[in-house]
Parts: C-alpha cells; structure tokens; sequence
C-alpha cells in the first residue's frame, strides 16, 4: 500500500505536482471571499449572556457606540476664548462624522437656567467669539459642577475636555464603516491641531478600539508573517545548506498557508486578530516536517544512495511519525473549538486544517519537488556530532542528583501558578507603542477611565419613572456609584430632574431635589424633551413608555475580578433596597470582556482535559503500550505546568489568548515524548536496560528534537512580537512550554526512567510502529 | 461631402443661437419652478381659519413594542406669519391638562408656553430649537408646524409616479439656521399639491427619517388633511403615528384662545 502510493509520487512526480497545484489552487481561490473584521464582536458568540444583556439594553435605549474625541490644551486650562472657540467648531463639525447620531461636548451641553417665569434652553457655549472674559468664567462654573459634564466631558480642573460621537452603525460590513468612521475623526482632528495650534488630540471609544483591532491585526499580517518567512529562510538554509532543499520547504508552506487560507475564505471565516496569526503558526508547524524528510533523504544520498532511493527510505521511515505528531498537533488545536470565544475556534480550526495540508503535502509535493529539482548531492559530511552522546552521559551520570532537583523546580513552577490570575482588559491587548493605548492612558490619566458600565432599571408600568419613590431610588443609586472608588463618572436622569426642579423655581438652589409629586416630574419632562435641539434627546437615558432608565458609569480601566466584584456589588446594592418590582441589569463591552476570561477559562480547561484523554490515547496507540502511553502523561503535563508556573512569576495575568495555550502546546510538545520514548522502548525492547536505552534515544532523536524545538521556538517568538497582547502572550507562553518541554524531555524524563523503569521489558516487544518511528 | 458636413455645421450653429436667444423666455430654473409649486401648494390651503382636532401618537420601537398618547391640537391660521398652535395632553395621565402654546415663525425663533398643572404656572420656553422630539415621538416640532413658503429654499427636481399619482418632486433647504435638517425632499401631488411624502436629511445630509401622509380628507370642500402620518426614523428603526381622530374647521376661535392667559383654562 505504502509502497504502490510511493511509487506514484516518485515515479510521476510531475503528475503529483499538477495535481497538487490544481487543488491548491482551487482552494486558494476562495482567499478573494477573506476580509479583515475589526468589531469587539467577533470576541463574543451571538449566545454570550453578557452579549445578549447589552444588545438587549442598545435596543430598549438608543445605541451608544462611541469615538471620543480629547482636546488637552498646552495651556493647561480649557476655558480660554481660543480653546473653547475649537471645542465649540469641532462640535458643530462633528455632526458630520459619519453614521453620527449624537455629538455631545460642553459646547453644546444644553444649560438650562430660569429668569422669571422664562426657562432658557440654550448651548452652554453660544457666540463663543463674543463671549466676555466673565461670561468664560459662569460657563466654567457651570461645566465643573454639572454632574452631567464634570469627570467626563471635562476634568474638574477644567484641563481637559472630551467630544464625544454617538454613532449609529449598520452590522453589516461593520469595519469598513468604522474605517471610515475613525478616519473622518482623526481627519477632523488633523485639520483643526493645524488651525489651532498648541492643542493635542487623542481619540478614544468603542469606534476606535474597533478600528485598532483591524488595524492590529492587519499590522500582525503585514510585519510577522514576512519577518517568519525571513526567519524560515535562515533556518533551513542554516541547517540544510541546501538551496533547493530550502526553496522546497519555502514552496511547501506558500502553498499550505495559501490553501489553508483559501479554505477559510470559502468557509467565511473571516480575517481577525487571531486568525491573522494562522500562516505564521502552519509556517512554524510545517517547517518541521520538512527538515524530517530532507535530513533523512540527506543521510540517505551521504550513505550513497541515489537520489530515488534516498527519498524513498526519507518517506518510509519519516511516514508515520509525521502522521501522528500532525495529528496530534491538529487535535490540540482542534480542541480550541471548547473555547467561548468565536475567533479562537477559527483559529483552532484553521490551524488544524492547516497542519495537515502540511502533513499532506510534505509527502507529496515534497517528494515530488526534491526528485525534480536539481541538487547537488550534499557534499558536507554531517558532523559526527558527539555533543548529543555527551549530554546522555551527563544526564545518566548525575541522574540521582537531577531527579530531586527536577522535582524541586516542579514543585516550585506549579506552586507559582497560583499568582496567575485570569484578567481580560481589552484596552490593555494593545501595546503601549499604539496610539490607542497612548489615548486610552491619557484618558484615564487625565478625565476618566475608558470602561463603561450601564445600569438599565426597569421599572412596573409604563410612565413609573416619574413616581416620586422610583427618583428617589435611582438618586440614591447614583449617589451610591459616585461614592465607589472604581467610579470615574454618573450620567443620571435624576440630576436633570433636580436641576429642572430648581429652574422651575427661579434658580433657587433650596429647590436643587427631586420633584415630589408624578405629576410635576412627568411635566417637566415634557417641557424639557420639547426644548432640546435634534439629536439631544432623551432617549439614551429613557425608555419609550418612561418604565425604564439607563444610568451610565465610566470607571477606572478595571481587570476582569474587580469590574465583575463591582458589577455584583452595585446589583446587591439595589437588591438590599427592598424594591423586589425593580429589575437591574448591568452590561457594557467593559462588562462582556470581564466575564469572557473566567467563562473562556472554564470550557478550556474541559477543552484540554479531553485534548489529554485523545492525546494519550494516540500515544498509547501509537507507542503500543499502555504503560508508557502512561508515563508519557508526565513529560506532556509537567511543561505546561512549569510554562504556566513561569508565567506566573513573569506577568500573572491571564487573558483569552492563554487559555487556548494549553490545549494547543500539548499537541506540538507530545511529539518530543513520542520520539523519545519510541526510541528508549526500541531499545528496551531489544534487551537493553534504561541507561542503554537513554543513551540510545538521545543519540538517535537527540538533535531532531533539538532542532525541531529551535524552529518552534523561534516561530513562536516571532508571534510574540505581535503589538497585541493575546497574540504576543500566546506566542510567548506556547515558546516558552515548548523549550520546558525540551528540558523535561531531556534531563527529567532519562532520570526518571532509570529509577522508575528497572522492570525488564520481555514482553513489550519492539514492533512495527517503533520501527516506523526510527528516522524522525 | 465636404460642402454638406459645411452646411450641416451651419444649420446646427443657427440653431443653437435661435436656442438661446428662445430659451430664457420659456424655461424657468428648477429653483423658480420648485418655488412656484411651493406657492401653489400654500395658496390652495389658505384661508381655513382655524381647526380643533382629537388626535393620538402611536410610538414604536424598533422591536415594534407600541405606546399611545393622546392629545388635543387647536390652531389658528395667521397671515404673513406661522400659524399659533395650542396642544393640550390628555394621556398619559401625569401630563393630562398639560397645555403648549406654540406661535410659529418662518426664519426666528418660534415663541413657546407652557402650562404645567402640578405647579399651576405657564412657563416661557426661551430656546432656539425647533428640531427637538414632540413628546418623546420620531416628530420634530418643526415637522407639525404649519408650511410657510419663506421657511425654505426650492428646488424642483423631477417629476415621478408615486403609488399611481403624478407628484413632483421638491427638494426645500430650511432657511431656519437652527433646523435639525441639511434638506428635505418633497413629494407633492399634481392634482391637489398636496405633500405625500416627505425624506428628511440629517446634518451629515444622510437620510433620518420618512414621512409619509395617508388617507386625505377634504374639508369645507376645499381642505385636504391628512388623517394619518407616519414618521420613520432610519438611523433608529423608531416610528411615530400620528392620528387625526376627528377634525373640524371654523370653530370660532379666536386669538384669545391663544394666549398665555388662556393656557390655563384649556382643560
């Protein structure tokens, strides 16, 4: 079977190569249906509970998707005829941003105050460019008490201010239309720092942080993949100086990644910050196949053989083992679909797919390409190299000593877990170098954090909002919010309902609290809605049929523990009202990304747990031996364990990204056990003890397993110089368990053995497999 | 051939000066034409004096949850000016005996009272806003407000077939600097110029909303209302209602009942 399949490829390697480039080709045609999705969305599945809570809250109020503009001027003090003269334009401009719906700013703020019996509506910076140095200063009066403007619109030291933009996106084709939306700010922006020098602007928002996701991702495409594939080149030509030899490899992973990637354009998946990662992780994956057939088809023509044979003997000893650890590296990513979070099943997916495109075509096309192309035949003699025996040497003659301080160092690494902590913050996924972050850090340093959280209070029946005792409720809430620490701002309809209250009494401030009777709040309300210009309504903080209010709360920029401990204290603050007819609900995408890490983390670790029971169970089947399927758990828990203890000593924080980590590094680091322990069992098998059996695998797979470790290493290093976080972490993270691997593999795992082991393996035979096993 | 194409050449150019020298006589601009329909549609509507009707405004939300309010609509024709509106709140209960009075201009500011019952005082509204939602709906005030030809600029666009009737299309730019709209395109009737529908462009001059007039009624034999609006909101997925319940013209108000003093006694 084996063989008529060889002979195919071998004898009509032209035939393969055709064959091969037209199903490559077919399926690379669907990457014209791949487009870039920058949308917080795409993190959240349609059924999230904390998903459904917000859409919900967007359809019963207004939408509140936001692009913040913040103008900090270098004067220091915004109240100056220039400043507010540019605060005052931009505003009006600002109407023009597409797919606005709303522009808020103090410029606009509609001030409402009494004269006589005359209630004035009317802008809060109106003819700016007549406004008398006195006039400047009731207006900055009035915007650094209004709750409604002060610590969010602008700081209380009045140093700083903030245009905000409602806007009002259609979902379909969603990031273009962010696109267009954060262009025509930052546009707006550029425009009026040249009109108005010694102003900086920043830019801020779910809109901008939309538009950064895409941008990421599309800078992660645009920088790592090349960088990889000039990472590739060093390598195989550092290791097989072969120029053919190399640009066989290169053709393979074009054509993998290009196939895999169309294959995601016909399945609509769509391009993300996660799956933008995909061809640098199939690049990484498919590389090591490669050098397994070349290095073997080497060691065949330096042993004289022609070229025919030579890759004959390459394909039959490299078959297997190439099968099994794709295989078991398609699993673990596979597993990645336990995952909460869509864009990490793509990813698994796709990653999948991908490796065993590779595995498929480094025994076809390879071959094939190696057979025709011309190659001078290796005239380097592989160095005897002596370096791989001397470190089995090592390791058997101190093992007694390695054994305990291996253990120590585990025990160490596993306690270190516990300082990990799972914590999603989306504005911190970017790197301090973007300008998102440098904006989203402004803000909080200067006004207020970027988080939002938003209360919806339902109450009983329809007008109920204007009930004396339902003010008063959502007064007290208010008050209550203000008092956090966590909270930066409270954008309430009670304060409106105050100060109306007072205008309606001749400004008299005794009068600044809740109307007392439904009647007089419900008018008041009326009178108020009637005088407010277009888009300034009220719908953003009331419901139709007035049964329900929203309350918005901007908060410090929190980690997943404490925005849930706040969203749960707040709840229980309303719970402890004794109003059992209200409901509370509590959403925001602050709020969805919060609850994502813990939801994430719990279906991953189910995710692995099975990836563990499928892993092994290949390994048993694979190595033909339960006893050794057994004692390979060890070796592919304990890196992982180690990686996540050093990632507790490192950061500790735990994002979405890490929790795919474990799944996916046990199906690349189970390939070392397997190459190990295929080894140690053969010669086991032939009547060998440990020690001989030690000494024999680290001289036949020592240097593979070196070598291979070097690619995956370097691959992963690479994703770890992404811009965004959940791609540099995971790529990190994964590097580091896979060099643990290697270190267990080579100075724990031999010790082990030998004091474990000392049973003679009669009936375990050497067989098949094991033989297959040999030439990785 | 030569002489022939020299000929055609000459017969073209007498043509094209003919043209020009006939053409300003019989052509009008779109601006002139928009604005002649602007007056024939006002001209056919005036002198109704005054009317009182009972009317409800249907609210709906996007996921077309629905909530009524009921209301009174007394109005006043003036001459030369926007007519004086008198709107008095029966439902919801909290606003019952509310009372608006509006006298409504064509380029300032419009002059607004109100009497709010639980506080037993009328209340000047001093605000340049004319585009804010009535009562919580998808309607502007300056969607209610009488059609005065200065409010806006003209320009006719096109003639086109709406639902079987010959309209002209009009597209009318607010002279009001403080309009919440960049422009709206009107469809209005051949027959009796009376409006259809009517899109209302945000100031980003993107679509907001859709107005759309249903079964007309005539009045006094001359008179054609509306008895049914539906304001669509785009942006928003919103709609409003608006339904005349029962109309009646000549009632004998004068502009007594239009004044702040007599806010307090429309009950």
């Amino acid at each position: 079977m084996k063989t008529i399949w060889l002979n195919t490829i071998l004898n009509r390697p032209w035939l393969t190569m055709l064959t091969v480039m037209l199903v490559i080709l077919a399926s690379a045609f669907g990457a014209k249906n791949l487009y870039f999705r920058g949308d917080y969305k795409i993190f959240f599945a349609q059924d999230n509970p904390q998903l459904q809570a917000y859409e919900k809250m967007q359809t019963v109020f207004s939408k509140n998707e936001n692009a913040s503009i913040i103008i900090a001027p270098e004067s220091g003090q915004v109240f100056n005829p220039q400043t507010l003269q540019l605060i005052s334009e931009m505003t009006e401009a600002a109407w023009q941003t597409p797919y606005s719906t709303r522009v808020d700013s103090i410029a606009n703020f509609q001030h409402t105050r009494a004269e006589g019996d005359d209630l004035i509506v009317e802008d809060l910076l109106f003819d700016v460019q007549n406004m008398t140095a006195e006039e400047i200063e009731q207006a900055r009066e009035v915007a650094v008490t209004e709750p409604n403007l002060v610590g969010r619109m602008i700081s209380p030291q009045a140093h700083v201010a903030m245009i905000n933009i409602t806007v009002q996106m259609p979902e379909e084709d969603k990031t273009n239309k962010v696109m267009e939306t954060a262009d025509y700010v930052q546009q707006l922006s550029a425009q009026f720092a040249e009109r108005y020098p010694g102003h900086d602007f920043y830019h801020t928002g779910v809109v901008f942080m939309n538009n950064s996701f895409a941008s990421e991702a599309k800078h992660d495409a645009e920088t790592l993949v090349p960088i990889m594939f000039l990472v590739i080149i060093l390598v195989m030509w550092g290791l097989l100086r072969s120029f053919t030899a190399t640009l066989a490899t290169l053709l393979v992973i074009v054509t993998a990644i290009a196939a895999t990637m169309g294959i995601s354009g016909w399945l609509g998946i769509f391009l993300s910050t996660a799956t933008v990662n995909v061809p640098t992780l199939v690049m990484t994956l498919a590389v090591a196949d490669c050098i397994h057939v070349i290095s073997s088809m080497f060691y065949g023509l330096r042993e004289g053989r022609s070229k025919s044979e030579a890759l004959h003997y390459a394909m039959r000893i490299n078959l297997m083992p190439i099968f099994i650890t794709s295989a078991t590296t398609a699993i673990g990513f596979l597993t990645l679909n336990f995952s909460d979070v869509p864009i990490l099943n793509d990813l698994g997916n796709l990653t999948a797919i991908g490796v065993m495109l590779a595995f498929a075509l480094s025994v076809t096309l390879l071959p094939a390409l190696l057979l025709v192309l011309p190659m001078r035949v290796a005239s380097r003699q592989q160095m005897k190299n002596g370096s791989m025996e001397k470190l089995g040497d090592w390791v058997i003659r101190h093992h007694k000593r390695l054994l305990p301080i291996s253990l120590v160092l585990v025990v160490i690494s596993v306690a270190a877990i516990f300082n990990n902590e799972v914590n999603d913050i989306a504005t911190d996924y970017f790197d301090k170098t973007t300008a998102f972050r440098q904006s989203t850090e402004f803000q909080e340093a200067n006004l207020s954090g970027m988080s939002t959280m938003d209360f919806a209070l339902y109450l009983d029946e329809p007008t109920a909002l204007n009930k004396p005792q339902n003010l008063q409720l959502i007064a007290d809430f208010s008050t209550w919010l203000r008092e956090q620490p966590e909270v930066d701002h409270v954008a309430s309809i009670s304060d409106t309902f105050k100060r109306l209250n007072k205008n309606m009494h001749g400004d008299n401030p005794e009068y600044y609290r809740l109307p007392q009777e439904r009647e007089l709040a419900a008018q008041y309300l009326l009178l108020y809605e009637m005088s407010l210009p277009f888009g300034l309504d009220l719908n953003n903080q009331i419901n139709l049929d007035k049964s329900a209010t929203r309350i918005n709360v901007t908060l410090e920029n929190l980690g997943s523990k404490q925005i849930t401990a706040f969203e749960q204290r707040a709840l229980d603050w309303i719970a402890s009202q004794g109003r059992p007819e209200v409901a509370v609900e509590a959403a925001s995408p602050s709020l969805m990304f919060g609850h994502i890490g813990e939801r994430n983390m719990s279906s991953m670790i189910e995710g692995t747990l099975i990836a563990l029971v499928l892993i092994s169970g290949l390994l048993v089947f694979a190595l033909r031996s339960w006893r050794m399927g057994m004692i390979s758990l060890l070796p592919n828990l304990l890196p992982a364990a180690i990686g996540f203890g050093i990632w507790g000593l490192y950061s500790g924080q735990i994002n979405m990204g890490l929790s795919v980590v474990l799944s996916m590094a046990l199906g690349i680091i189970v390939d070392d056990t397997v190459h190990f322990l295929s080894k140690y069992r053969l010669a086991r098998g032939e009547g060998k003890d440990a020690e001989q059996a030690v000494r024999y695998a680290f001289s036949s797979v020592g240097r593979a397993l070196w070598i291979t470790t070097l690619v995956l290493v370097t691959g992963f290093s690479v994703l770890a110089m992404s811009t965004f976080a959940l791609n540099a972490d995971m790529g990190l993270l994964t590097g580091i368990i896979i060099l643990v691997a290697l270190a267990v593999d080579f100075l724990f795992l031999p010790p082990f053995l030998m004091v474990f082991d000392k049973k003679s393996t009669k009936e375990d035979k050497a067989d098949e497999t094991d033989k297959s096993l040999q030439g990785a | 051939m030569k002489r022939t194409r020299a000929y055609k050449g000459l017969n073209a150019l007498v043509l094209l000066v003919l043209t020009s020298l006939v053409m300003p006589a019989l052509a009008q601009t779109a601006e002139e034409k928009g604005l002649q329909i602007a007056q024939e549609r006002k001209s056919r509507d005036e002198g109704w004096g005054d009317s009182q009707a009972e009317a409800s405004m249907i609210l709906r939300t996007a996921d077309r949850q629905e909530i009524e309010r009921k209301m009174r609509l007394l109005s006043l024709e003036m001459e030369n000016d926007g007519d004086k509106g008198l709107t008095i709140f029966d439902q919801p209960a909290d606003v019952k005996g509310t009372a608006f009075l509006n006298y409504s201009h064509a380029i300032e500011p419009d002059e607004q009272w109100m009497y709010l019952p639980a506080l037993k005082r009328v209340k000047r509204i001093a605000s340049r806003s004319k585009s804010g939602p009535f009562m919580g709906s998808e309607f502007a005030f300056e969607d209610l407000s009488s059609f005065e030809v200065e409010k806006y600029q003209y320009r006719y666009l096109r003639d086109e077939k709406l639902s079987g009737m010959d309209t002209f299309v009009v597209e009318q730019t607010p002279a009001y600097e403080h309009s919440g709209y960049t422009k709206l395109l009107v469809w209005i009737d051949k027959q009796h110029y009376r409006a259809h529908k009517i899109e209302f462009y945000d100031r980003k001059d993107s679509l907001l909303k859709t107005l759309t007039m249903h079964d007309y009624q005539q009045y006094l034999d001359k008179y054609w209302r509306p008895m049914k609006l539906s304001m669509v909101n785009h942006q928003t997925g919103k709609s409003t209602d608006l339904i005349t319940h029962a109309l009646s013209f000549r009632t004998g108000l004068t502009e007594d009942d239009f004044s702040q003093a007599s806010l307090k006694r429309a009950r």
